[in-house]
């Protein structure tokens, strides 16, 4: 197997570059994006020290308020595009969305929403239930994410995955980015922007809404009393996409 | 009853090779689609990102759930004690075999990653039902060979009533297993139902039977002798006509749960009223041409008892399999996941709408090389072991 240069510090730790230059790499990348202007939007935790374990007393969430998400505005899904390489090519049905803005309206009463859905992190997440080989798993911290070491491409977790929420690779992509290797044949789907999780930030739609949005999403630890995620949906009625699957949905939204 | 005596095939004709050759065509060109599909990636195909399982699923589907009903006519014989079947027990045995590997074949050569095969062989999640598959398909072909040695060396006869017993119960849970990777789909309204696993079940027994019967007539042209009697092709014909009921009592069942449930509604006038040509594959390929017009060939007419008569109905079954196994896989796609249940929903991402879906010729071509595979091992295997009956050895119970 050849490594793509341009994603090879995301396969360190199975071929040819040594794990130190991942974690390198990726520290690096950490830097980069701690910049002081990203500071604003951190949610406050330090970052985790990339050798200690993934905590299971965090669980990562989002929340997204639907009375200030507007119909013409993408700037979640734009930011997404940006920051995973999901360069489209213009084919539609094959092309990639990690996360994809859903307009909704009741037939009964006219009133309509739009609303951005993405991997919705579950507890219950079907598509590590169905998976074969264990590629698509859950973090301790409540991230699902997908192995692209031993995903086989069978798309069964497409099949199983109640959000429409994953992809798959349906040909080579050249123009990757370091943090969102892509690899084809492989199934693929939001990852929260782990690598800017686990770097003390937040995900890029989170960011890119607050900026150039309208401040309709925000993320945190669900598990963290103090934290405004866990405050606000202590506070406020929210609601789960298809919470009657049992599948308790890591993205929770308001005013829907 | 006579001493079965069982022989290779002998002095096959012209037509045996010629279809040995056809078979090894289309398997050429099938591998051949299989590498154009993986060298460009999936986008050279009718498969997106809402409809992920294709026409090789179809076909990979439908062939392995044919593989275990494939194994019938040998447990009904060593099961059951039904001693009429036994001469062609090995040949059923044989069958459910290849036609395991064929349908297994195409499913991997369709994965995303077939060049990881090995490591689906080694790294499992056992909370998939996809997982216990794979053990149970490897299982299902060490038990159906052990059976097939019991049945073939009379060293190993005396374990024959037990590995029967084990591959019966074996071939049960198998295709159990085949119908849950869709029952076990909590979203899909289509399929999530316990129902789908005896659907399976009784698919199997009619596609199973209905190879078995094609093999059957096969060999018998090929050989140019009479392999079954006027007694066994009767038999043959009650059974299928019962598996065909059996296939549309679940059916029935199964939309009739859907249809009263307000929440299934709308899948449900999706697939039996408005899905355009999902709705005609259902109606007039699985309900018409699969169960309607064989069980009239079967039953009435002037062909209903003869050769003619279960080679027609055998055809037609499995024709009416391909569409059964079309409106499950790709029509229980084609209908939008309900994210939002009771709103009127539309996005980029094909939400709300109905995918229509064209299958590639590539696709088409690897689902069918699948059969072809299939087929090919059967042959090959009919050719240098002795796994058909010698005519004058068949003879009805006095």
């Amino acid at each position: 197997m050849t490594i793509d240069p341009k994603i090879a510090p995301a396969v360190a730790g199975e071929e040819g570059v040594g794990r130190r230059d991942f974690l390198r790499a990726v520290a690096g990348f950490a830097g980069v994006t701690l910049a002081p202007g990203v500071m604003l939007y951190s949610y406050g935790a330090a970052a985790r020290p990339l050798d200690e374990a993934v905590s299971g007393k965090v669980r990562w969430g989002m929340l997204v308020d639907v009375s200030r998400c507007q119909s013409d505005c993408d700037a979640c899904v734009s930011a997404c595009f940006k920051e995973n390489g999901l360069s489209a090519v213009e084919r539609p049905t094959t092309d990639a969305q990690w996360i994809r803005k859903v307009d909704i309206r009741d037939p009964q009463t006219g009133v309509t929403r739009s609303l951005p859905v993405m991997c919705q992190h579950c507890a219950e997440p079907p598509c590590v239930d169905v998976c074969p080989t264990g590629a698509s798993f859950k973090r301790a911290d409540g991230i699902v994410l997908v192995d692209k070491h031993i995903c086989i491409g069978c798309r069964y977790c497409m099949m199983a995955c109640p959000y429409k929420a994953r992809s798959f690779v349906h040909e080579t992509h050249t123009d990757q980015v370091e943090a969102a290797p892509r690899g084809k044949g492989t199934v693929e789907g939001c990852t929260m922007c782990v690598t800017r999780v686990d770097a003390g930030n937040v995900p890029a739609c989170v960011e890119a809404c607050a900026t150039t949005g309208n401040g309709a999403i925000i993320f945190g630890d669900l598990n963290d009393p103090a934290s405004e995620i866990a405050q606000r949906i202590r506070t406020y009625a929210t609601s789960q996409i298809r919470s009657d699957l049992g599948v308790d949905p890591g993205v929770h939204y308001q005013n829907l | 009853m006579a001493r079965i005596v069982y022989q290779e095939m002998k002095q096959p004709r012209a037509f045996f090779y010629g279809l040995v050759s056809l078979h090894a065509a289309v398997i050429a060109v099938g591998l051949a689609a299989a590498y154009y599909m993986e060298h460009n990636g999936h986008v050279v195909t009718g498969m997106n990102n809402q409809i992920v399982w294709g026409l090789p699923h179809v076909f990979a589907v439908f062939l392995i759930v044919a593989a275990s009903g494939a194994l019938n006519v040998a447990s009904i014989s060593s099961v059951f004690q039904k001693l009429d079947y036994k001469p062609f027990a090995r040949l059923s045995g044989l069958l459910a075999v290849s036609l395991l590997i064929g349908g297994l074949a195409v499913l991997v050569l369709d994965l995303g990653r077939p060049d990881r095969l090995i490591v689906a062989m080694t790294t499992y999640n056992f909370k998939s039902i996809f997982a216990w598959n794979i053990y149970l398909y490897t299982g299902f072909v060490v038990i159906v060979a052990a059976y097939l040695w019991t049945m073939m060396d009379r060293s190993a006869a005396a374990y024959n009533k037990p590995v029967a017993f084990l591959a019966f119960l074996w071939r049960l849970i198998l295709t159990t297993g085949t119908g849950s990777i869709f029952g076990f789909l909590v979203a899909r309204e289509a399929y999530a139902a316990a129902i789908m696993a005896p659907l399976f079940i009784a698919a199997s027994f009619a596609y199973g039977l209905a190879f078995t019967i094609l093999a059957l007539i096969t060999m018998c042209r090929s050989m140019e002798s009479m392999l079954m009697t006027d007694e066994v092709v009767y038999k043959f014909r009650s059974l299928m006509i019962l598996f065909i009921l059996a296939v549309l009592y679940f059916t029935a069942v199964q939309h009739l749960a859907n249809m009263y449930w307000a929440k299934h509604q709308g899948v449900e006038r999706f697939l039996l009223l408005e899905g355009g040509v999902y709705t005609a594959v259902f109606w007039i390929g699985q309900i018409l041409i699969g169960s309607i017009a064989p069980m009239a060939v079967l039953a009435y007419g002037p062909m209903a008892t003869t050769r003619w008569g279960i080679t027609l109905a055998s055809l037609l079954v499995l024709v009416g399999g391909i569409a059964h196994m079309y409106t499950i896989i790709i029509a229980g796609q084609a209908y939008p996941l309900n994210l939002f249940p009771g709103m009127e929903v539309s996005s980029s991402f094909g939400d709300g709408q109905v995918t229509h879906y064209m299958p590639s010729i590539p696709e088409f071509l690897l689902g069918v090389s699948g059969i072809s595979i299939a087929m090919l091992l059967a042959a090959v295997a009919i050719l240098f072991l002795r796994f058909l009956p010698k005519p004058e050895t068949v003879v009805p119970n006095a």
